[in-house]
C-alpha cells in the first residue's frame, strides 16, 4: 500500500505535470466547478463532525451526570438498595473481569486454531471447507440475543446443563465474538507473504513448523488486535447474559462456577438506569463512565500494539 | 503447498531416488491438523446448535397458532387475553427503527469515508479513523441510555416541527430515538469499511483523473466511488444486519408498545425487545409466549441470513477486477 | 525478540487471571472478618426470585442482614411473580417474591412437586393511578378508570369519560407496564375484573415505570399506574388520583392502604418461604430478621409498612411454617 519515498513524490510529479498541461491546453475550471467543489467538502466535513459531535455528546454527557458518582467507593462497593449513596458495582467489575477471562481462554486456540486450518491446511475447493467458511460469515451477523437464546437452549439447559452460572455466560459470549476473532486472525495470516511458507517449507520443515515459527509470531500483533477488539464487544453485550442468568442483586464476588448467581457491568447499568430514585440514576451514567474507561485503555492498547509490531513486508 | 515426493534431479548412478518427504510418517502433524480441524467445525456446530434450539418451540408455537395468523396480521397482544399474534407489528417496529437509523447512518458514514479517504491529511485521519472505532465499542446499553436521556429530550423534540405526524413532545419512548441511537453505532461500520475499500482503489485511477484536470469532488464521486462499489454496499449491508439485530437501544429507547407503522415519532416495539423483555420476565417455560419467543427469534435468524447472503451476492457481483 | 513477545503477552494474561481470582479470594477473606455482630455461625445461601416489586424490599433487607451474618450468601431474582413461582415449586429456590397471592395451578404445582409453603405478608404497596399536574379531576371511581382502561375502551379525551363534573378537554394519553409485570396482572384484575383484560393501544412502557412517569409529566392528558414508590419518588411533578370504590374518594397513601380504606388497589405483597427451606437455618435466621426489620425499611423505598396487627399475623404464619 504505501509507495517508497521517492517513487511517490515522482509520481506526484507526474501528476502535477500533467494537470497543467491539461489546464493549459483546456482552461481553467469554470467557477461552477469550484463552487460545487467546496459545498461537496463542506457537506463532507459536516458528515464527519455529525459523528464527531455525536459521541462528544455521549461522552460529555455520561461525565457531567455520572461524576458526582465517581469515587473509589464505586468499584469497590457492592450494590446497595438500601443505601443507594454507597451503592457500587464491585460484583460486577469482577463477574465482567471473569467473564473475560473465560472468553479469552476459550476464543483464543479455538479461534486461532480454526484460522490456522482455514489458511493453512485447508483446500479451498472442497464442499466442506467452503461450508464451514460461509458459516463463519453468516454467524458473524447474527443477532447477540440469537447468541443468548442460543445459550438458554444449550448451554443453561438442554445437553451441557450447566445451569445459571457465569461460566455458562462465558461460553455463551465466546461463542458470540468466535467468528470475529476468527477472521480477523485469517486476515493476519494471510498478510503473511507466501515466501517465508515456502522458504521454510523448502529449507525442510514440516507444515506446523512453518506455522508455529514463521507464520503464527509474523501474525501475532494482528492477531492480538483481533482479540481484543472481539473482547472489547464481549464486555459491552447485554442481551445475551439477561437471558442466560446475570442475576443483578448480588452482593458479593460471583465465581466462574458458583450457582449463587453473578452479575456484569451493562446488566448493572440497565438495572439502576429502570430505578426511579435519582441516585440510582447518577449510579448508571457511574458506570458507564467506567466502562468507557476501560474501553478506551483497551481499544488504545490495541491500536498502540498495531502500530508497534505491525511488520511491513 | 504440499511438498513434492521426489525430485528429479541428476544423481550418481547407483543412489535411490532422494525423498523430500520425512522418513517417517508424521502423526503428530496429522493429529495437530485435525485437531485444528475440530476448532473450525465448531463454527458448523454452532450455527446447527442455534437452529436446533430455534426449531423445536417454533414447531410447537405454529403447532397452536396458525401461520397465516403470524405472519399476515398486525396485532401482536401475546400476553392480553385474549393473545393475539400478528408478528407485522413488531417486524415493523424492528423495520421502523432500521429505516431511520439508516437514513441518518449512510450519508454521515459515506460523508466521514469520502471524506477520509480523498481530503484528510494523514495526520487528520490518523486521528478520527480510531476516533470514530471507539463508536463501535461503546457498550448499547450506554447508547440506549444516552438515545433516552439526551437525543430525545435535547435533540429530536427541540428540532421536530410542531405536530407533524403526531408530534414529538411528551413521548417518553420514541422510534426516532432509538434510529439515532442505531445510526450513531452503526456510522462507523460504514465509515470504516468504505474507506479501506476506497483505499484499495488503485492509486493509478485517481491519478489519471487528476492529470485530467477533474475536481476532486468529481474523482472522488465518479472514480473511486463506483470502483469502491462492492465494499461500500457490502458494509452498508453489514451495519442493516446490525442495526436490525440491535436489543438494547432498542428496549431503553423505543419502547415496548407493538404498532404497525413507519412513523418515527411513535413509541414502537421491535423484534429484538420483544424477545428481551419477554424472555427475561414473567412467563412459564412452555407456554406459549414462551414459545413464541423462539418463533419470533427464527425469524429475525432468518431475515439477517437472507441479508447476509444478499450482502455476498452483491460483492461478488460488483467486484471489478483490476489485475 | 520474538519469544521476548511471547513472554509478555503470556505474563500480561497471567497477571489479569492472577489479579482477578487474587481479587476475589481477598474480598471474601475480608467480608469474613469484618463482621462484628452475632450471626458469624450462620452460612450457607439463600435462593429468592420472583416478583420485581417486591425485590427492591427484600434486596435493602438481605444486605442489612448479610452484613451481620457474612456467611451467608442471600441472591434475589427477578424474573416476575410467575416466573419466580415456575422456579419455586420447582424446588430451585428457598424462597418466592410475590405481588399477588399464589393461584391455584401455581398450588397444583407445588403440591406436585412436594414444595410445600407458607404465604407470609410482608408489606403492602399502593398501586397509584397518576395524572398531570394541569388536570383539574381529582377523583375517578372503578367504574369510570374501567371504562378508560377496558379492552374495549374507545375513549380518547377526558372529556368523554362519563361522569366526570371538571371540564378538562385534553387528549388521553395512557401509560402503563408491560404485560409481564405484577402490576398490570393485579391493575387489570382490580379495575377490569380479568388478568390480562385491558385495552391495547396504551403506551407500554414494559419493565421501565420511569417513563410512566415521565411520560405523564409530559403529556397535559397523561395517566398512568404504577407502583406507589414511583408516585413518592416524584410527589412534586405529578398528582395521585383519589380512588373511588363506592365509599367515596380515597387518596393512596400509608395511612389508607394500611387500614384498606385505598382499594381496590392497595395489594399485599408476600414472601412464600418453602417448608424444606426453613429446615435451613439460615432461612429461619433470615425470615425472622426479615419481619423483625422490614418495617424500617419499607417507607423509605415507597412501600407501606404492616400495622402491628399484620406484622403479628406474618410472624405467627411464618413460626407455623417452621421459622
Amino acid at each position: 500500500m504505501t509507495e517508497s519515498g521517492t517513487g511517490a513524490s515522482r509520481n506526484r510529479l507526474a501528476v502535477a505535470g500533467a494537470r497543467a498541461t491539461t489546464e493549459a491546453m483546456l482552461g481553467k475550471q469554470p467557477r461552477r466547478d469550484v463552487i460545487r467543489n467546496a459545498v461537496f467538502a463542506g457537506l463532507l466535513l459536516l458528515a464527519v463532525t455529525i459523528a464527531l459531535a455525536g459521541l462528544l455528546a455521549l461522552l460529555i454527557q455520561a461525565f457531567v451526570r455520572g461524576s458526582s458518582a465517581l469515587s473509589l467507593d464505586l468499584i469497590t462497593n457492592p450494590p446497595s438498595t438500601a443505601f443507594p449513596e454507597k451503592a457500587g458495582y464491585r460484583p460486577a467489575i469482577i463477574g465482567s473481569l471473569e467473564l473475560i477471562a473465560g472468553v479469552m481462554l476459550f476464543v483464543v486456540p479455538v479461534g486461532v486454531g480454526a484460522a490456522i486450518y482455514l489458511e493453512e491446511y485447508a483446500d479451498g475447493t472442497r464442499w466442506w471447507n467452503r461450508l464451514i467458511e460461509v458459516n463463519i460469515q453468516n454467524l458473524a451477523a447474527v443477532p447477540s440475543i440469537i447468541y443468548g437464546i442460543l445459550g438458554l437452549a444449550f448451554i443453561v439447559r438442554g445437553p451441557l446443563d450447566l445451569g445459571f452460572i457465569l461460566a455458562a455466560g462465558s461460553l455463551t459470549l465466546a461463542l458470540l465474538v468466535l467468528p470475529m476473532v476468527i477472521i480477523a486472525s485469517r486476515e493476519a495470516l494471510r498478510a503473511v507473504p507466501d515466501s517465508i511458507r515456502q522458504g521454510s517449507l523448502a529449507l525442510g520443515a514440516t507444515q506446523w513448523q512453518t506455522i508455529r515459527r514463521q507464520v503464527l509470531p509474523a501474525s501475532i500483533p494482528g492477531i492480538a488486535t483481533g482479540v481484543i477488539l472481539a473482547v472489547s464487544r464481549a464486555i459491552g453485550e447485554t442481551a445475551p447474559l439477561l437471558l442466560v442468568g446475570a442475576t443483578v442483586f448480588v452482593t458479593f464476588d460471583p465465581t466462574p462456577f458458583g450457582d449463587d448467581g453473578y452479575s456484569a457491568m451493562p446488566v448493572q447499568i440497565f438495572n439502576y438506569a429502570l430505578r426511579p430514585q435519582d441516585e440510582f440514576q447518577t449510579l448508571a451514567f457511574a458506570g458507564v463512565i467506567v466502562m468507557l474507561v476501560v474501553l478506551l485503555a483497551m481499544n488504545s492498547f490495541a491500536i498502540w500494539l498495531r502500530n508497534r509490531y505491525e511488520q511491513r513486508w | 503447498m504440499s511438498p513434492t515426493e521426489t525430485i528429479a534431479a541428476p544423481k550418481p548412478a547407483g543412489e535411490p531416488p532422494r525423498r523430500l518427504q520425512a522418513s517417517s510418517k508424521r502423526y503428530g502433524e496429522r493429529a495437530i491438523k485435525w485437531s485444528l480441524a475440530a476448532c473450525a467445525l465448531l463454527s458448523v456446530l454452532t450455527t446447527t446448535a442455534i437452529v436446533v434450539s430455534l426449531l423445536g418451540p417454533t414447531i410447537g408455537f405454529f403447532e397452536i397458532v396458525p401461520a397465516k395468523e403470524f405472519f399476515f396480521e398486525i396485532d401482536w397482544t401475546p400476553q392480553f387475553e385474549p393473545p393475539s399474534f400478528g408478528v407485522l407489528s413488531i417486524v415493523a417496529g424492528t423495520l421502523n427503527v432500521t429505516l431511520w437509523g439508516m437514513l441518518f447512518a449512510i450519508p454521515v458514514g459515506l460523508g466521514s469515508a469520502v471524506y477520509l479517504s480523498e481530503y484528510a491529511s494523514p495526520r487528520v485521519r490518523k486521528t478520527i479513523k480510531p476516533a470514530l472505532e471507539i463508536l463501535v465499542g461503546i457498550p448499547t446499553v450506554a447508547i440506549g441510555i444516552f438515545a433516552v436521556t439526551f437525543i430525545l429530550p435535547h435533540v429530536i423534540v427541540p428540532l421536530w416541527p410542531g405536530d407533524f405526524l403526531g408530534g414529538a413532545d411528551g413521548k417518553p419512548f420514541l422510534a426516532l430515538a432509538a434510529a439515532l441511537g442505531i445510526g450513531l453505532m452503526v456510522v462507523p461500520i460504514i465509515a470504516s469499511l468504505s474507506d479501506d475499500a476506497m483505499r484499495a482503489v488503485p492509486r493509478g485511477l485517481h491519478e489519471g483523473a487528476y492529470a485530467l484536470g477533474a475536481t476532486k469532488a468529481r474523482v472522488a464521486t465518479r472514480v473511486v466511488f463506483p470502483a469502491a462499489l462492492s465494499g461500500i454496499v457490502a458494509s452498508i449491508v453489514l451495519a442493516i444486519s446490525r442495526a436490525m439485530g440491535e436489543t438494547m437501544i432498542v428496549v431503553i429507547a423505543a419502547g415496548s408498545t407493538p404498532k404497525f407503522t413507519l412513523n418515527p415519532v411513535e413509541s414502537i416495539q421491535a423484534m429484538t425487545s420483544y424477545i428481551a423483555t419477554t424472555a427475561t420476565g414473567d412467563i412459564s417455560t412452555g407456554s406459549l409466549d414462551y414459545k413464541s419467543v423462539f418463533a419470533v427469534g427464527a425469524l429475525l435468524f432468518v431475515m439477517t441470513l437472507i441479508m447476509n447472503v444478499i450482502s455476498i451476492r452483491l460483492v461478488r457481483r460488483y467486484r471489478e477486477v483490476y489485475e | 525478540m520474538k519469544s521476548s513477545k511471547w513472554l509478555a503477552v503470556l505474563g500480561a494474561a497471567a497477571f489479569l487471571v492472577l489479579g482477578v481470582a487474587a481479587c476475589g479470594s481477598s474480598s471474601d477473606d475480608s467480608t469474613g472478618s469484618s463482621s462484628s455482630g452475632g450471626g458469624e455461625d450462620l452460612s450457607g445461601s439463600i435462593r429468592i426470585d420472583g416478583s420485581s416489586t417486591v425485590a427492591p424490599l427484600t434486596e435493602a433487607v438481605a444486605e442489612q442482614f448479610m452484613a451481620e451474618n457474612s456467611g451467608v450468601r442471600v441472591t434475589v431474582g427477578t424474573s416476575g411473580t410467575g416466573g419466580g413461582f415456575e422456579k419455586f415449586c420447582a424446588g430451585e429456590t428457598d424462597i418466592s417474591d410475590a405481588s399477588r397471592a399464589i393461584e391455584p395451578e401455581e398450588v397444583e404445582a407445588c403440591k406436585k412437586d412436594g414444595v410445600g409453603y407458607e404465604e407470609v405478608h410482608v408489606a403492602t404497596d399502593a398501586l397509584t393511578v397518576m395524572i398531570n399536574n394541569e388536570n383539574p379531576v381529582s377523583c375517578l371511581t372503578v367504574e369510570q378508570l374501567g371504562d378508560v382502561w377496558g379492552a374495549d375502551s374507545k375513549l380518547s379525551n377526558w372529556s368523554e369519560i362519563p361522569g366526570v363534573e371538571e371540564e378538562f378537554d385534553e387528549e388521553l394519553a395512557l401509560f402503563g407496564p408491560g404485560t409481564d409485570s405484577g402490576t398490570f396482572d393485579y391493575f387489570t384484575e382490580s379495575i377490569n375484573g380479568e388478568e390480562g383484560v385491558s385495552r391495547k393501544d396504551y403506551n407500554n412502557v414494559g419493565e421501565d415505570d420511569n417513563a410512566t412517569v415521565k411520560g405523564v409529566e409530559g403529556s397535559p392528558g397523561g395517566m398512568g399506574y404504577a407502583g406507589f414508590s414511583f408516585y413518592t419518588e416524584n410527589e412534586g411533578s405529578l398528582k395521585a388520583l383519589e380512588v373511588d370504590n363506592g365509599k367515596g374518594c380515597v387518596p393512596p397513601s400509608v395511612e389508607t392502604a394500611q387500614d384498606g380504606s385505598y382499594a381496590p388497589l392497595s395489594r399485599p405483597l408476600f414472601m412464600y418461604p418453602s417448608e424444606q427451606a426453613l429446615a435451613k437455618p439460615e432461612v429461619k435466621a433470615f425470615i425472622t430478621y426479615y419481619l423483625e426489620n422490614v418495617n424500617s425499611v419499607a417507607e423509605g423505598l415507597g412501600f407501606v409498612p404492616l400495622t402491628d396487627e399484620q406484622l403479628e399475623e406474618s410472624t405467627a404464619a411464618a413460626e407455623k411454617a417452621g421459622a
